[in-house]
């Protein structure tokens, strides 16, 4: 059954089914995208697994729709929290206006209709109007509550009243739009005084929320509205625009960043000759991030975005769309943020192969060639997204990955750190994986022997030596023959390390010998003789171990399975710096326009 | 993961029988199919080697098209091949044949990974100087060409730079050609080959004719300065410096300065704050007139920048914008136009800008003279010696010896006292250390006795602070002191409060008296040390604390070489024996360290030579004999040593450590 599952992708279809808008387009061609796209309300969407469920017996199907980024990244609880003297707030500079004296003017509601397009329009005029936040936050305060209320009011207006949106309405409201929003963002500042640390620091919020907020409501509200038609609005929400969006993602302020990905996810969805620029721009940023700058605060939002992009892919995939995958989301594993957008990252790939199978090789070869050396918690979050993937995988795809893969499996279940040796072993719980080790036992067995069997007593850890006792039991289970086979060899290859160890220096030596028989070897001095490698191994069972093992195998396999939390929060902050509740309590109080974003169905 | 699959030659294929001349290939091949890639990378860090063994023919025959075609690796391995390969002409035969690096080296150089594809450029252009103009043209320069219009923008970028170094040395043909290559390079369509090509513009215009520099890069220059990236922007500024530099002032007017005065006043903030960071530079490239005219009143806009980042940028430029400023009138342009915006910016917001300024406001007194010194900057210096920012008064503190040359330090000195001794209490340890670190310079300035009236309890009482990086700066700052003031000075002031701490009831403050013997011995010369130093340190030996004892023990090993072979015979050695038989293992360990040396040196000193000359001098040359095994600081050694890591100390400094971030 979850076979079929996989194979149906409902969300798009249900959307349609659930809330179909009036009137949704007029702008002929696409229409599945557009009736895909248009509902206009936050709808609760069948509310998607946080995560993969108990191991089944067979391949899981993903959710349907992507992660959606969390708002505040810093789990509030531990560390003390503070006001602090300084609030956590600057602003960009707004290019402030010079004539800041708004008058009041009458309401829409109770003006006469075919005077209200020409007021609706006086309105957006006046908002365009900006205010200082940060220097002078008393500032024009009555000019601001004007500004304030007519927003609110527009909002209100935009959302409830029909046909307002009229043709002179579109450049007035894009105008408004980009004159309050689209500003160089400022620098990052840290009152501690180092640099920005996007998995840890808190942002610093935006000081003008107050009307960016409203103006964002606004757009969007505008964007969604019924009689909002692509075709007209595409003369002003052109690649400029989205350019000039696309800028802002860097805003340190989720709330800001919450905002704009609703709204590019709906420019996406209704602007189908944006797509292909909107794609090509964010790659961009992509690019820069991964190999200038690593620092980018908007990666999530992206990647969620584009995890609805993907779901919406039609098949068979455009080559355009697997360069993507190889070129772009792979290369984002590498750099050290990776835990600020992982889960939207990992979503992206496991998508990608639900709709094509025969990318897994090229996916999980990258994902090996980034692998982390050295930074563990990053270790653990790729053991998680393997597992997605293999979750997924289909078995003529893991027979051609399964020796390199293991590997490297080999080496986690060996790693000193014994949460990623633990997130490892974990694996063996899985079912399905577990099937496909057993059907490819003869392949598999032997790579990973020597790992678990070394560590079945060395490992510091007594957690690991369970689970690992509890792996080794299910090979001896799964293949006894196959088993003894691979103690008998693991005792042999022992004894020939140290021969071959011996060979290699020999080897050197002679290449040595031989180039000193160069004339030119005095000039190319070579380097220095690099340390010798020496292997980490201190204690390591010998072999008449092994008939004892197989006696503990059986009473120490501990029921693992049991006791295995799932949802064990494997990352920790690096510090408990003291926290602001001023921004937590901001961050709280921000309601998100849509919980999670719907597949855009592709053009074809 | 190394796909190594020989071209035609398995490992074994030449190993045992009779041709040799392949091992050296086969066993790289074998080598780089190692699951481990730290040998991995030894292998091909061996790689000079492999060449040797092979020899000029084969390497070009055999091994480089091994390298171009099987090297798929961890980035690690392909960097370390990307930089030997740069070096590798000599290897294959010699510039005649350095084009044969070409290949292995333009693959790399697509690679994604950005320090690879860097390192593989810097090899290209070390190996195109070594190319004869005909095969610059034949191979180097086609490969350029290739580069520049890869579908990839790694190679792309990569090609950027590589035009500077083949355009001097090609015909007039193929100039035009590289010309037109950088040309759509710089209107790439991906932003990244845009910023690759603005970083690279400046270097390729210095190597064009006059002409083409007006009539080609000038455009691109102006057309990067207006992209709607600011990170490409922001690169056209460093290239503005180059470019003022070719012109005439006609044509820099002309030419340059709409787009430099545009840069200054860039809505974003970044190319605002590149302006700011490089304007020394663009002061010296666009000559006196301009900087008059222009850059003056751009200066003046940045230092009311609205964001702190440019403000501290230009802040940081103001000492060496006034100093580039011809003499003739300098005074009064800065008396006029620079200094009532400093004076703004004593006060600023930001804590970086006002600490930017800091660090170099003192240099302006040299260049103003004294009595402009005394009436206008004097009064800002005591402001910022008495801002509430620690870094600002550090900064100020630290370059007092700018002022000290002009005016004498002690128009300051009434101000400064209070400065320091609010630094020298600060919470933060890192602005304690910071402040014990300019005491030396301070006393040479201030004098012995200022210092002695007002300083020097400082110094003592940092001797017993809570943080034991504090302690130690303390420790050395003494010895400093007593260099500068010799060692009467030190008998008389320092040593004895010193030695009373050795009564001490607290362990730490007890081990920090043998620190500071340690520290001050070597100063103070053997009459001091062997009377009053010596019977403390002896004493201490009793001390029920372990840490003190084996401290007794490196102590006595520190200062042997000091004392003469009469204190050592009838007082150290005795000593450390009875050390020798202690119950803990690290005294013991210590002890037995020490008596060795110190046998070591008695057997020396049986020789009758240098043993009078010794005392007084400073004995650190003459101890590398004597002491050949490292002496006591090196405290790895102890077996169980680290049981003894002072549990209380210790944790205490990494946990501030860890929070403060000072910079």
């Amino acid at each position: 059954m979850p076979y079929k599952l996989k194979k149906e992708k409902e969300p798009p279809k249900l959307a349609k089914g659930t809330a179909k808008p009036s009137s949704s387009s007029k702008d002929g061609g696409g229409e599945s995208t557009d009736e895909a796209q248009a509902q206009s309300q936050p709808q609760p969407q069948p509310q998607p697994q946080p995560q993969p469920q108990p191991p089944s017996s067979n391949k899981r199907p993903s959710n349907s729709t992507p992660p959606p980024t969390q708002l505040s990244k810093i789990k509030y609880s531990g560390g003390p929290q503070i006001v602090k003297k300084e609030r956590r707030q600057s602003s960009s500079r707004f290019n402030l206006s010079k004539n800041r004296e708004l008058q009041k003017l009458p309401a829409l509601k109770d003006s006469p209709t075919q005077e209200r397009e020409e007021l609706f329009i006086q309105k957006l005029r006046q908002c365009c109007v900006l205010f200082d936040f940060v220097s002078d936050p008393l500032s024009d305060l009555k000019f601001k509550e004007v500004k304030r209320a007519g927003l609110n009011e527009m909002v209100e207006y935009i959302t409830h009243s029909r046909d307002v949106v009229t043709e002179a309405i579109y450049p007035e409201a894009v105008t408004m739009f980009s004159v309050n929003l689209f500003r160089t963002l400022p620098p990052s500042s840290n009152p501690t005084g180092a640099e920005f640390d996007p998995e840890e620091d808190e942002p610093t919020l935006e000081a003008a929320w107050p009307h960016l907020q409203l103006v964002y409501e606004f757009f969007l509200r505008f964007l969604e509205s019924p009689d909002f038609q692509p075709n007209i609005a595409k003369k002003y929400i052109d690649q400029k625009f989205v350019l000039a969006l696309l800028d802002l993602f860097d805003s340190e302020d989720p709330r800001e960043r919450d905002f704009l990905k609703t709204i590019l996810h709906r420019i996406y969805g209704k602007f189908l000759g944006l797509r292909a620029y909107i794609r090509r721009q964010i790659n961009h940023i992509f690019y820069r991030f991964i190999y200038e700058t690593e620092h980018h605060n908007g990666i999530a939002e992206l990647l969620e975005i584009l995890g609805s992009i993907i779901n919406g892919f039609a098949l068979p995939l455009k080559e355009e769309h697997k360069m993507f995958l190889i070129r772009v989301l792979l290369p984002l594993h590498k750099v050290k943020s990776l835990s600020v957008y992982h889960p939207q990252l990992a979503y992206c790939v496991v998508q990608f192969l639900e709709k094509e199978s025969s990318l897994t090789e090229p996916v999980i070869v990258g994902l090996l060639k980034f692998w982390p050396k050295t930074h563990s918690p990053k270790e653990v979050m790729f053991l998680n997204e393997l597992e997605e993937i293999l979750d997924v995988i289909e078995p003529s795809e893991f027979s051609k990955v399964m020796e390199p893969l293991f590997r490297q499996l080999a080496k986690c279940v060996s790693s000193p750190h014994f949460q990623v040796a633990e997130r490892a072993l974990y694996y063996w719980n899985n079912e399905y994986i577990m099937s496909l080790i057993s059907d490819n036992a003869a392949r598999v067995l032997p790579i990973m022997f020597p790992a678990l069997y070394r560590n079945s007593k060395s490992h510091w850890n007594k957690t690991i030596h369970g689970l690992i006792y509890n792996a080794l039991k299910l090979f001896m289970e799964m293949n006894q023959k196959l088993f003894d086979d691979c103690t008998q060899q693991y005792k042999a290859e022992k004894q020939k390390g140290r021969f071959r160890m011996k060979e290699r220096e020999e080897m050197w030596q002679k290449i040595e010998e031989l180039a000193r028989l160069n004339p030119q070897y005095p000039m190319f001095r070579a380097p220095p003789p690099l340390p010798p490698v020496y292997s980490m191994e201190t204690e390591t069972p010998t072999a008449e171990d092994i008939q004892l093992l197989k006696r503990t195998v059986e009473t120490e396999a501990v029921q693992m399975l049991k006791d295995i939390k799932k949802e064990k929060v494997l990352l920790r902050r690096k510090s408990e710096l003291p926290q602001d509740v001023y921004t937590i309590k901001a961050l709280e109080a921000h309601k998100r326009a849509e919980e999670f974003l719907t597949a855009s169905q592709e053009a074809l | 993961m190394a796909g190594a699959a020989g071209p035609g030659t398995g490992p074994g294929a030449a190993r045992g029988d009779g041709d040799d001349s392949l091992y050296p290939i086969a066993v790289l091949i074998d080598e780089l199919r190692n699951e481990d890639v730290q040998l991995r990378l030894n292998s091909i860090k061996k790689l000079s080697t492999i060449a040797l063994a092979l020899g000029v023919e084969r390497t070009r025959t055999e091994l480089l098209p091994f390298l171009t075609d099987t090297i798929y690796d961890e980035d690690e391995v392909l960097l370390a091949l990307a930089e030997q390969l740069g070096n590798f002409t000599g290897l294959v035969g010699g510039p005649d044949f350095a084009h044969c690096l070409l290949p292995p080296l333009e693959s790399l150089a697509t690679v994604e990974e950005t320090v690879v594809r860097d390192k593989a450029v810097e090899s290209l252009r070390q190996i195109s100087q070594e190319h004869t103009p005909v095969a610059l043209e034949a191979h180097f320069v086609p490969l350029v060409k290739r580069l520049a219009s890869g579908d990839w923008f790694t190679s792309r970028t990569s090609a950027c730079g590589l035009f500077s170094v083949c355009y001097p040395r090609a015909s007039n043909a193929v100039k035009a050609e590289i010309r037109q290559h950088f040309r759509s390079l710089c209107s790439d369509d991906t932003p990244m080959v845009r910023r690759a090509a603005a970083s690279k513009l400046g270097e390729f215009a210095k190597v064009l004719e006059l002409d083409s520099v007006k009539s080609e890069i000038v455009p691109l220059f102006t057309n990067l300065a207006s992209d709607e990236q600011d990170s490409v922007r922001l690169l056209a500024v460093e290239a503005c410096v180059s470019i003022a530099q070719l012109l005439s002032q006609d044509d820099l007017e002309a030419l340059v300065m709409p787009t430099l005065r545009q840069a200054a006043e860039d809505k974003s903030w970044r190319v605002r704050y590149m302006v700011a960071d490089k304007f020394s530079e663009l002061q010296k490239a666009v000559g006196p007139k301009i900087t008059l005219n222009d850059l003056i009143p751009a200066f003046q806009n940045l230092l009311k920048d609205c964001e702190a980042e440019v403000r501290a940028a230009a802040a940081h430029k103001v000492k060496e914008l006034c100093e580039n400023l011809p003499t003739e009138g300098r005074e009064t342009i800065i008396m006029n136009q620079i200094l009532p915006f400093i004076k703004e910016l004593v006060s600023d917001t930001n804590q970086h800008v006002k600490s930017a300024l800091a660090s170099v406001i003192m240099g302006l007194s040299t260049i103003l003279g004294k009595e402009n010194t005394i009436e206008h900057l004097l009064p800002l210096f005591l402001a910022q010696l008495k801002d509430e920012c620690p870094e600002v008064r550090l900064n100020i503190i630290s370059n007092l010896d700018c002022v000290n040359e002009v005016i004498g330090i002690r128009q300051l000195s009434q101000s400064l006292l209070p400065a320091i001794v609010e630094l020298a209490e600060d919470a933060k340890w890192r602005v304690r250390l910071a402040i014990i670190e300019y005491m030396p310079l301070l006393a040479g300035q201030l004098g012995v006795e200022f210092f002695d009236e007002k300083l020097n309890s400082l110094c003592m009482a940092w001797l017993v602070d809570h943080v034991y990086a504090i302690r130690e700066a303390a420790t050395s700052n003494l010895m400093k002191l007593v260099q500068k003031f010799g060692t009467e000075w030190a008998q008389n002031t320092i040593v004895p409060k010193v030695l009373v701490m050795a009564n001490d009831p607290n362990y730490l403050h007890r081990m920090t008296t043998l620190f500071c013997i340690n520290a001050l011995s070597e100063a103070c010369g053997q009459e001091i040390t062997t009377k009053q130093m010596l019977p403390i340190v002896l004493k201490m030996a009793g001390d029920q604390v372990a840490n003190v004892r084996f401290n007794v023990a490196k102590s006595l090993q520190k200062i042997g070489p000091i004392l003469d072979t009469d204190a050592l015979q009838e007082e150290v050695k005795p000593v450390l024996q009875k050390l020798g038989q202690d119950e803990d293992m690290d005294v013991k360990y210590f002890a037995q360290e020490a008596i060795s040396a110190v046998a070591q040196r008695l057997t020396k000193l049986d020789f009758p030579v240098k043993d009078n000359e010794e005392p007084s001098a400073p004995g650190a040359d003459k101890n590398h004999f004597l002491r050949p095994r490292g002496p006591g600081e090196d405290t790895g050694k102890g077996p169980a040593h680290q049981l003894h890591v002072n549990t209380r100390d210790t944790p205490a400094q990494l946990e501030i450590a860890e929070l403060v971030h000072f910079s």
